[in-house]
């Protein structure tokens, strides 16, 4: 038994609903995970990695049935296991960590209870065993004030305490099995590298096999033993770490790694002496709460921002959540009004226009957002949506139709586009309407807020490419948010780096990244994850 | 916490001062005329302004409206032009069975509703579902009064195992007081069982859709913990606030189920009093009612506190 896998998947089919694009969410999937071994599961969205993990677990959605083959913990077939046995096997041998521990957690219940209900379930300890048994794995995975978060709710702690809760009640009866689904994608990079350390940590320790579920190489490189690459519910390639990142042999694995964007920012161009576009000096937006026979309390999103970016330039706004970088950005395409400070556009100090006196300025900063799912109007046609802002401003239709088509050729897609609904795109797509949508009102400024954060790598590197290609041809200046190092080294030809509120340290990206002033930079690089892999410029070969 | 609550004592005045102006204007701005009523088919215009005159009627209107409100702040209601009695007398004596009615009615209405929702919400679809649905469809649609007719006809004549009508008093012995309570209560608590049940099945649906719902799966938890602990608990806030709701407009909506069931409650005081036009116990029932509506969703928002900590005043 010393060597057998804690878990096999042997020849795992599931199927997908009947209207579904393909009949397999898997199809034919070997994979093992040994003891004391961290196997990645890599993907993008939709290759079935989650549905694997499910199906594990005996939680695959309605709609989703295994077809074939046989998933064995320690030699016993899951996929057969009455409903009864699941749930005597669950979090005592196999347990599970979810993306996002905001989500993940009842937010009703507090944490304290809601670790203690896996030892209720599970063992037979009387109330006070229960308490020194959780407080003990509050203690494992390095919760500070266990006594405290033990009464505190899921909303009182912060998104890194959350996951160690989640990995708390995991952990919390020491199964073999771990099953990890993109646990640190919705966490900091610096709260990421330390919820990596703590599972490769626990894991050691407990000696526990653990299946691993991300789509960031850098993460599979810092993490992983072995490595499988799924697409389409298939198995593209599957070996040790160093061999896949190093000598990646499917064309798909070759192209994944390669659309990971490296730490070493390309060299660029100066453009150090064209024209400003737009300019903040001592930019501040507070937040009050309170007031009325209560103590008024102020919060600074963003405190004391002082800077321009040129015509033809990226500036990147880098930084971790709740540093202030959309702050920020919606201060100066004024969708929300600054506190103090001026913010100049065309020479002219738009901080403080009223609404009215706005209207022109509108047109010129126009803004990309994160989420391309929820920015574009489900109900409305592709060509509603990129006609109306230059209609809105008085251009003719047919002309802003001519516009829209000649846009939707830039950004790559079809004329056919035009009388489709967003549901009818994928990600990738969507977010090229939104830039089209933005190209469309002429811009001199275009806001990127994390364009690409909700992409699949691939996807992702096509996007920035796209809005490099636009700004290199409209020569348009570019204000880039995001909180991915490897994203800003690639797009951007300045930095902003920001926390709290305020600006840290700012610079040419060649020149922050290679010799960064303050140690919170310096911290915020070192956390990113697999960055001695240097993804993107070898991988290629 | 405490700021909240003198604050929402403070929103109750203006809120309690506009509806007094509301009913007071609009009793007298309708037609009818409570000393001819008073005088009776054959009195004549003397003996109607005597009457008149001596109910306040004959002032102008400012003027009645200030005396009414100075009188309400010294706690005291006036009294009724048609039953001779001081209003607050009145409503003393015909709260207890609109008090009973209403609670023994929301009480079954959450025992039954909100455990066929729970139910229905588990096994979306099936049979159990839409069998939960069709009947709150059916409970939404039948109007209260073929509600009573058919209960009486079928459990009070036919059957004989209840009284068909009246209302005992649960200090004179709970027996009684239940057996007459049985038939009204199921009357009026149709409506709210599928009101409730509703909302339950919905709130607690979306709450299982949660991410949370399959973490507590995955930690091994049975089905009624995961049901029980985790959704219906998640669930509580838009179901108590339903309830809350409900209680308010049931106070109002008495006044069918105690006329068919013949119980002496607020309900048929109204009703009486507004077919008098007697102005005083009108507006003193108006001005009770406004005072509970803005309590109880006082209590449903200060409940908010409990069900969600993600709820601070």
């Amino acid at each position: 038994m010393a060597d057998a896998p804690v878990l096999e998947i042997r020849n795992l089919g599931i199927s997908l609903p009947v209207d579904a694009e393909r009949k397999l969410a898997v199809e034919a999937l070997n994979v093992a995970v040994g003891q004391r071994e961290i196997v990645c599961l890599v993907g993008e969205s939709g290759s079935g990695k989650s549905v694997t993990a499910l199906a594990a677990m005996g939680l695959l959605p309605r709609g989703l049935k295994p077809v074939s083959g046989e998933i064995l913990l320690q030699g016993e077939d899951v996929l057969k296991a009455t409903p009864q046995r699941l749930r005597q096997l669950r979090c005592t041998r196999m347990s599970m960590i979810f993306q996002e521990p905001m989500t993940a957690l009842n937010p009703v219940l507090t944490c304290g209870e809601q670790i203690d209900e896996v030892l209720r379930a599970h063992t037979q300890l009387d109330a006070a065993e229960r308490r020194a048994r959780v407080l003990a794995i509050l203690r494992q995975v390095r919760i500070d004030d266990p006594e405290r978060v033990i009464g505190a709710y899921p909303h009182q702690l912060s998104g890194g305490q959350r996951q160690r809760i989640v990995i708390a009640m995991a952990l919390a009866l020491e199964p073999v099995l771990v099953i990890a689904d993109e646990p640190t994608t919705a966490l900091d990079v610096t709260t990421q590298a330390q919820i990596l350390t703590l599972i490769k940590d626990l894991q050691r320790q407990f000696g526990t096999g653990v299946l691993f579920i991300t789509h960031d190489f850098g993460v599979v490189a810092e993490i992983a033993h072995r490595v499988a690459v799924m697409r389409h519910g298939q198995l593209v390639e599957y070996g040790p770490t160093e061999e896949v990142l190093k000598r990646p042999r499917a064309d798909y694995t070759k192209m994944l790694i390669k659309a990971v964007p490296g730490m070493t920012p390309p060299a660029r161009g100066e453009a150090s002496s064209r024209p400003i576009v737009v300019s903040t000096t001592g930019l501040t937006k507070a937040y009050s709460e309170g007031g009325w026979l209560r103590k008024t309390r102020t919060i600074s999103a963003a405190r004391d921002v002082t800077l321009s970016v040129r015509r033809g330039e990226t500036l990147g706004i880098v930084g971790e959540s709740g540093a202030g970088k959309s702050t920020v950005a919606r201060c100066i395409a004024r969708l929300v009004d600054p506190s103090s400070g001026s913010v100049t556009l065309g020479g002219e100090d738009i901080a403080r226009l009223s609404h009215v006196r706005l209207v022109p300025f509108r047109r010129k900063v126009q803004v990309i957002f994160q989420d391309p799912y929820r920015s574009l109007n489900p109900r409305r046609t592709v060509r509603q949506s990129l006609v109306e802002g230059p209609m809105n401003y008085g251009l003719p239709r047919d002309e802003a139709l001519a516009r829209a088509k000649g846009l939707l050729k830039l950004v790559g897609l079809d004329e056919a586009a035009l009388d489709r609904y967003p549901h009818q795109f994928s990600g990738g797509q969507r977010q090229r309407i939104c830039i089209a949508r933005a190209l469309a009102m002429e811009p001199e400024l275009l806001i990127a807020d994390e364009p690409v954060s909700a992409l699949d790598v691939s996807v992702q590197a096509q996007v920035l490419d796209l809005i490099e290609d636009v700004r290199k041809r409209l020569d348009l200046a570019v204000l880039f948010i995001t909180h991915d190092l490897r994203v800003a080294a690639r797009v951007c030809d300045r930095v902003v780096v920001m926390r709290r509120g305020e600006v840290v340290e700012q610079g040419p990206t060649a020149e922050l990244f290679r010799a960064p002033k303050q140690d919170y930079t310096r911290q915020l690089l070192a956390a990113a994850p697999g960055r001695e892999w240097r993804f993107g410029e070898t991988a290629a070969s | 916490m405490l700021a909240f609550l003198a604050r929402r004592a403070l929103a109750t005045i203006p809120v309690l001062a506009m509806v007094a102006v509301f009913v007071f204007l609009m009793l007298r701005l309708t037609p009818g005329d409570p000393a001819a009523i008073i005088a009776g088919d054959n009195a004549n215009t003397q003996q109607v302004d005597a009457i008149r005159a001596q109910l306040g009627l004959e002032k102008p209107l400012l003027a009645q409206f200030g005396i009414w409100i100075g009188k309400i702040l010294q706690g005291d209601f006036g009294e009724s032009f048609f039953f001779k009695k001081t209003v607050a007398d009145l409503i003393a004596q015909r709260i207890e069975p609109t008090l009973a009615l209403a609670i023994v009615t929301i009480l079954l209405a959450v025992a039954v509703a909100v455990p066929l929702g729970v139910l229905a919400a588990w096994k979306q679809n099936s049979w159990i579902d839409r069998t939960v649905m069709a009947l709150s469809v059916a409970g939404f649609s039948v109007p209260v009064f073929v509600i009573g007719y058919v209960l009486i006809y079928v459990f009070a004549i036919q059957l004989g195992w209840l009284p068909v009508q009246g209302y005992r008093s649960i200090s004179l012995g709970f027996g009684q007081f239940i057996e007459r309570m049985i038939l009204p209560s199921i009357t009026l608590s149709v409506i709210y069982i599928a009101l409730i049940a509703r909302i339950t099945r919905a709130a607690v649906l979306e709450v299982l859709g949660e991410d949370y719902i399959r973490t507590a799966r995955a930690k091994g938890l049975s089905d009624r913990q995961v049901l029980v602990h985790h959704g219906l608990r998640a669930a509580a806030v838009p179901i108590v606030t339903v309830i809350g709701l409900g209680v308010a407009v049931l106070i109002g909506g008495v006044v069918v189920t105690e006329s068919v069931y013949g119980i002496p409650g607020i309900g048929r005081l109204v009703v009486d009093a507004v077919l008098a036009r007697d102005y005083p116990t009108i507006q003193a029932v108006v001005m009770v009612f406004s005072v509970v509506y803005v309590a109880l969703n006082l209590l449903v928002d200060l409940s908010y506190v409990f069900l969600d900590p993600r709820i601070r005043y």
